[in-house]
């Protein structure tokens, strides 16, 4: 640190005590995307030290779960990574269904697999946009938010809903798909390609943009893996591995997707992964669809596993159906059977591994739900990412480790 | 896939001997738990040991039994095999008026933020860690708000009458 000091800074004889000067960065600043603060030591422009703050956004979602049948803890799922909720939709869904020993059918598998993969589009979406935005390029970003508009439209379709979607339900979703949002998704395969095209020739080779990301912010893949990196961030490293390959689930298996890895785990690698991630999205997206199409009659309005003790009946339904009826008074009140046991599922969140532990005693709630955010657990790196390395270079790595204050603060 | 459940108990079982006890498999996943005191032997052996290489921390939190006299507070390591691709559970657990337990930091440089958040919910005090201090809720607040004396809703509260429905 001292060497960093007397070769940067010259200072008038006998006019100094304190040789660094102390950056307050954020909480709420422009360029941090979310409450997040940072106490820099900076010796000139360059970091000595990053000392990060979290917390100012956490609602005690683990507490809260504490006193919620299982099918009120999706709303809270939602508002861990509010960038792709349909993924921790799903991810807490799958994990219930596991506890719950519940199989879905194939159809739902693949319904949910689009909705996942869409999701994930979304969230590299914003985060590679605004990697952009941070080095100057405003353009790819105000671009490729009509898609993201379109993906929400999608959503809008099958939940109703936007940001915080409380999509699909335990064993299945909650209605099938309209054929609207089978059209929306038809044009959004057929636009999109085109358009994640034209952002990676914006950005991809773009000399300006190269030598603000390229070297900057790396981790190896030895320490990534200590630190406990998942997701983009690790296969940026180096290191392939997926969750989706590793312990397929919602059909996975039935796939083909290659696993893109960088090789230096910085800000440049972090952001092809994420484009190479979308094209693989978007292959995965266009099979699913085609097996969806393949079922015919009956099948093809499968929307849900027939498990009537878990699976909340339709609305009218309960108007007008004595079975429908009793079991919805049944879910709703706590009547059912939850077994007890302990389970760790996990899904490929669009940042990484997202975790959910619950162990339940029996009872009507989870005795205990831990959430393993990625985000909180690779966001501790950002200290070490940052030493020596200027402030706008700081900055850019924020924004590329993909940090979504909800999923942080949980 | 050559690392199964059955051959990690038995390395254990031979390493530690009765040390390391109430192996089961809940959902497939291995699951055992060993002495707080051996916290560290036993996660330093499951890094090194070349066949094992659980060098991968997923998860670490705590939970709160109280019922448990004298093992009320669990603290629960999910680590993960990344080359066989198998996951275990492991379990160390604390009497809660010493809830002394060795930092993982020195094997897991993730462990930092995880063991943090775990002291500021449950109050595990996490020997030897860097900075063990509040991470997500005010550094003011003085008691840990995840263990179970601290029901959500007020208890006083008799507007509500649940005599009838719910448990």
């Amino acid at each position: 640190m001292s060497d960093l000091i007397h070769h940067h800074i010259k200072l008038p004889e006998g006019s100094i005590e304190k040789q660094t000067t102390t950056l307050n960065l954020g909480p709420t600043h422009p360029a941090t995307h979310g409450v997040m603060q940072n106490i820099l030591e900076l010796d000139g422009e360059r970091i000595v030290s990053a000392d990060q703050t979290i917390g100012y956004i956490h609602r005690a979602f683990e507490k809260l779960a504490e006193r919620r049948p299982l099918f009120q803890i999706t709303t809270l799922t939602d508002r861990l990574n509010y960038c792709s909720s349909p993924i921790n939709n799903m991810g807490w869904h799958l994990t219930c269904e596991k506890l719950l020993q519940v199989k879905t059918p194939k159809r739902v598998d693949y319904l949910r697999v689009i909705i996942m993969e869409l999701a994930r589009i979304a969230d590299h979406l914003i985060c590679n946009s605004i990697v952009g935005v941070d080095s100057g390029a405003f353009t790819g970003f105000l671009y490729v938010m009509q898609y993201r508009e379109l993906i929400y439209e999608i959503y809008e379709e099958i939940c109703g809903s936007r940001l915080t979607t409380n999509i699909g339900r335990i064993g299945g979703f909650e209605r099938n798909f309209t054929n609207t949002a089978f059209t929306k998704l038809e044009k959004f395969l057929d636009e999109y390609p085109g358009v994640l095209a034209e952002f990676e020739n914006l950005f991809t080779r773009n000399r300006i943009f190269m030598e603000r990301v390229q070297g900057t912010g790396g981790i190896s893949a030895e320490r990534a893996l200590n630190y406990g990196f998942t997701g983009p961030n690790l296969r940026a490293a180096g290191v392939d591995y997926d969750v989706r390959v590793h312990a397929p689930y919602s059909s996975y298996e039935d796939f083909n997707f290659t696993v893109p890895v960088g090789s230096t785990g910085d800000n440049y690698d972090r952001f092809l992964v994420r484009n190479q991630e979308m094209w693989q999205s978007i292959g995965i997206i266009k099979q699913a669809y085609e097996k969806i199409q393949a079922f015919k009659g009956a099948e093809a309005e499968v929307y849900h596993a027939d498990v009537p003790e878990y699976y909340l009946p339709e609305k009218k339904d309960v108007y007008t159906k004595m079975e429908a009826l009793i079991w919805h008074f049944k879910i709703v009140m706590g009547e059912t059977e939850i077994p007890a046991g302990e389970v760790y599922h996990s899904v490929e969140g669009a940042n990484g591994e997202l975790g959910f532990y619950l162990i339940s005693d029996g009872g009507r709630t989870p005795y205990r739900l831990h959430f393993r955010r990625p985000c909180f657990v690779y966001y501790q790196a950002y200290s070490e990412l940052v030493k020596g390395a200027m402030l706008s270079d700081a900055i850019m790595t924020m924004s590329s480790l993909n940090l979504i204050a909800g999923e942080l603060d949980a | 896939m050559g690392l199964t459940n059955d051959t990690i108990k038995s390395k254990l079982t031979e390493k530690f001997g009765d040390q390391v006890s109430h192996f089961d498999e809940p959902y497939g996943m291995l699951s055992f738990e060993a002495p707080k005191e051996m916290n560290l032997k036993v996660m330093q052996f499951l890094y090194d040991d070349p066949e094992l290489r659980f060098t991968f921390l997923t998860d670490l939190c705590a939970v709160h039994y109280p019922d448990q006299q004298g093992r009320e507070l669990a603290v629960v390591y999910h680590l993960h095999n990344l080359t066989d691709n198998i996951r275990i559970r492991f379990k160390v657990f604390t009497d809660i008026n010493s809830p002394e337990v060795f930092t993982a930091t020195n094997i897991f440089s993730s462990a930092n933020w995880m063991e943090r958040e775990t002291y500021d919910f449950y109050g595990v005090n996490f020997v030897g860690h860097p900075n063990l201090k509040r991470i997500l809720n005010v550094d003011e607040m003085d008691y840990f708000p995840m263990r179970k004396e601290f029901p959500l809703e007020d208890g006083t509260r008799i507007d509500k009458d649940d005599a009838m429905f719910g448990r």
